[in-house]
């Protein structure tokens, strides 16, 4: 039996743990520790948006997709995997790629353009960004399945919006997932808003989750504000994926606080008022009342935990940009790399032509 | 909107044409994913959805398939909609909807049901984009039967084709170069004529080599093509403007008089423009050539991420150094 996730019986009502004031709404018991761990890496993943958009506007970055407010829907998610399990993001998981020990530097060096900061550690599987919307989601069933054959207990978890439950891909990974019995958990970042499109736009259906029962897949809605009650539904996802085999869908709800990405002006869609009315649902700030009031945090402690924060995120910076000039006197033949296993005679062939006109252009 | 006397941006042309068709015909209708509201990413249907409405200005879940294949029944039951992808990299879910239905249905029907659909998308490297907002996959489409496929080059050549390819009785893609979205102005006269589909367009006369490019490269070529004129290397320079169908007869018969042709273009060479258009011109003016035809294209790989992107396009270097290779040859 389960808890949270609906199953055969449609019942969807956001699942909520903690109140917006930090205190408990059940008498859960409740892991200060992990909890703890969650805070500072919401924390950490804020601050850190907070400085990629700043160093986007100096042009120091390239476009990217912040992800302030839903800090606690990626990473109360993230918290309930195994370092042996797969993240497969959209775009929009930085968080989540914090908690799984993303490299910041390796982060900013790939926001400042250069491949180089997807070098990935050989069979990483928390995966780089996947730009074109829901098409990592058949992957990750084929992930999940590949994983079973080979006799692993190790599932996957795969990231998306609300926008990306509308394309085809979405449909055909939860119907392959439900089919194969593939051990998915899909997890919707149901943010409100794709770009300019509103959730009530982009479906005509009353919940994103119920579209899981239609693949013969348990869903549950989950206050995606709310890192505790992230926690508990995914926990139940994840256990479902571990032990069954069974594939589980999670929307939760939360809201995009920011631009849809750099290039995007949001007042342009919606309503300053909205973004607004979400601050008092601030994820992060709901996580830190707990704390305070159950465990030792208290300013002294809050003001060394931002001081360590931003001693990580300047030295970060400070590694990528070496690493950045370093690339800067890198030759372009680059580019012909990791096409293949092996270089095929054209793009030998091409990459000889090219260098010979670097070095000709370089004389 | 800007003032017409300093000239138009390839967007504000792009725009203008929109609202002009929108105007002339009530059954014309665009859609796609942020095209409403919030005027397309680029803002190139900026407006659209105050003076006509959100029944015939619609914001598409966000799905390329479903947006390309309502507009197939949409234009199969007498409307005449232009549909945007977002970015041509995200085209690729309606590569179904394009090569099974938007191509094929006057042909399965005998002419009994058309097509009459624009799918405008913005292409191309040059703007510091994320993976898949860079590439040039013109070919796809260039090789599907029973599909047409224009790039402009500039903002009067891009109103100018839009028109045409609204008008036109068959589906159309339309592939904006979107380095050049506001890369340069030129004036639009309230009169402007439709294009002519299916012509290449001599941009430059000369007299030694034929310098053949199209969408954001022909800039490159003509910057190349200036400059060598200081080294006394006259260069004609034509845009195809078209990709399919190819008028090479233009092509053939520059070749014929310079004996030299080169080619410029973004994509990758294998299997690209490039070779259709030589073999074009080897086909009809083979004894004209009096050196081996070059390409300067992009090469073989994906676009690298940003910071590179330039060493993949082709450079007005490169260009040059091909062009003073033939002369020197
Ligand atoms: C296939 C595809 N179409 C269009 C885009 C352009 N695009 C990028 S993000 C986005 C909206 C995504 O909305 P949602 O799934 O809700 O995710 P969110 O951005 O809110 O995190 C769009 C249309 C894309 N990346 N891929
Ligand atoms: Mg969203």
């Amino acid at each position: 039996m389960t808890a949270y996730l609906s199953w055969p019986d449609p019942k969807f009502e956001p699942h909520e743990a903690l109140a917006p004031d930090g205190t408990l709404l059940e008498d859960d018991e409740i892991d200060i520790g992990t909890l703890e761990q969650i805070y500072k890496t919401m924390l950490c993943a804020r601050r850190f948006d907070e400085r990629l958009l700043k160093l986007q506007r100096q042009g120091a970055l390239g476009t990217f997709a912040p992800i302030k407010g839903q800090e606690a829907a990626q990473i109360g998610a993230a918290a309930c995997l195994r370092e042996d399990d797969w993240l497969v993001p959209s775009f929009r998981e930085t968080g989540a790629a914090l908690w799984r020990g993303a490299d910041m530097a390796d982060l900013l060096v790939t926001l400042a353009g250069w491949n180089a900061g997807n070098d990935l550690p050989e069979g990483a599987r928390t995966l780089p960004d996947t730009v074109p919307v829901a098409s990592q989601l058949p992957i990750a069933a084929g992930i999940a399945h590949a994983g079973r054959l080979r006799g692993e207990d190790a599932i996957v978890m795969a990231c998306f919006g609300d926008g990306a439950t509308s394309e085809g891909d979405f449909h055909e990974a939860l119907n392959f997932a439900g089919v194969l019995e593939a051990p998915v958990v899909f997890l919707c970042q149901n943010n409100g808003w794709a770009i300019s499109t509103p959730r009530a736009r982009q479906t005509a259906s009353q919940t994103l989750a119920q579209k899981a029962h239609a693949y013969g897949i348990p869903a549950a809605q989950v206050d995606g504000n709310d890192a505790l009650a992230v926690m508990q539904v995914t926990q139940e996802a994840v256990a479902l994926a571990r032990d069954k085999g069974q594939p589980a869908m999670i929307e939760a709800l939360t809201y995009r606080m920011e631009v849809h990405t750099t290039a995007d002006d949001p007042t342009r869609y919606r309503d300053e008022g909205e973004v607004e009315e979400w601050q008092d649902r601030d994820p992060i700030e709901r996580v830190r009342k707990l704390l305070v009031a159950r465990s030792q945090l208290d300013d002294a402690m809050q003001e060394a935990l931002e001081e360590e924060i931003r001693d990580r995120i300047d030295a970060a910076w400070k590694e990528a940009k070496d690493r950045i000039s370093r690339l800067e006197e890198t030759p372009g033949t680059a580019m012909f790399d990791h096409i293949f296993a092996e270089p095929t005679a054209p793009l030998r062939r091409q990459r000889k032509e090219f260098s010979d006109q670097e070095e000709a252009a370089n004389d | 909107m800007t003032d017409a006397s300093d000239g138009l941006t390839m967007v504000d042309a792009i725009n203008r044409a929109l609202h002009e068709a929108m105007a002339e015909d009530d059954t014309t209708a665009v859609m796609g994913q942020d095209v409403g509201v919030n005027g397309g990413v680029f803002r190139v249907t900026e407006g659209l959805i105050d003076d006509y409405g959100v029944a015939r200005v619609i914001d598409t879940p966000l799905a390329e398939s479903g947006i390309v294949g309502l507009a197939i029944g949409m234009a199969m039951n007498g409307a005449r909609p232009i549909a945007e992808m977002q970015f041509s990299g995200f085209s690729y879910y309606a590569l179904a909807q394009i090569e099974n239905h938007a191509a094929r249905i006057r042909w399965r029907t005998r002419g009994a049901h058309t097509v009459p659909l624009v799918i405008r998308m913005p292409y191309g490297a040059g703007v510091r984009a994320l993976e898949h907002h860079s590439e040039s996959r013109e070919v796809f489409y260039g090789h599907m039967p029973g599909l047409k496929t224009v790039i402009p080059a500039t903002p009067a050549r891009a109103h100018a084709l839009l028109h045409a390819a609204i008008r036109d009785p068959d589906p159309v893609i339309f592939m904006e170069p979107k380095a050049v979205y506001r890369q340069m102005r030129e004036p639009i006269a309230d009169d402007a004529e439709p294009a002519q589909i299916g012509t290449s367009r001599v941009v430059r006369r000369g007299k030694d080599l034929t310098l053949v490019s199209y969408g954001a490269m022909l800039h490159r070529a003509l910057e190349a093509a200036e400059t060598l004129a200081a080294e006394d290397i006259d260069i004609e320079v034509i845009d195809i403007e078209t990709i399919a169908p190819l008028d090479a007869e233009t092509i053939a018969k520059s070749v014929g008089q310079t004996g030299r042709l080169l080619i410029v273009n973004e994509a990758p060479p294998s299997y690209g423009a490039a070779g259709e258009i030589a073999m074009r011109v080897i086909e009809q003016e083979f004894y004209a050539l009096r050196v081996p035809i070059r390409r300067v294209c992009g090469w073989d790989v994906h676009v690298p991420f940003f910071a590179r992107e330039q060493t993949y396009l082709p450079s007005v270097d490169r260009i040059r150094g091909a062009a003073r290779a033939m002369m020197a040859d």
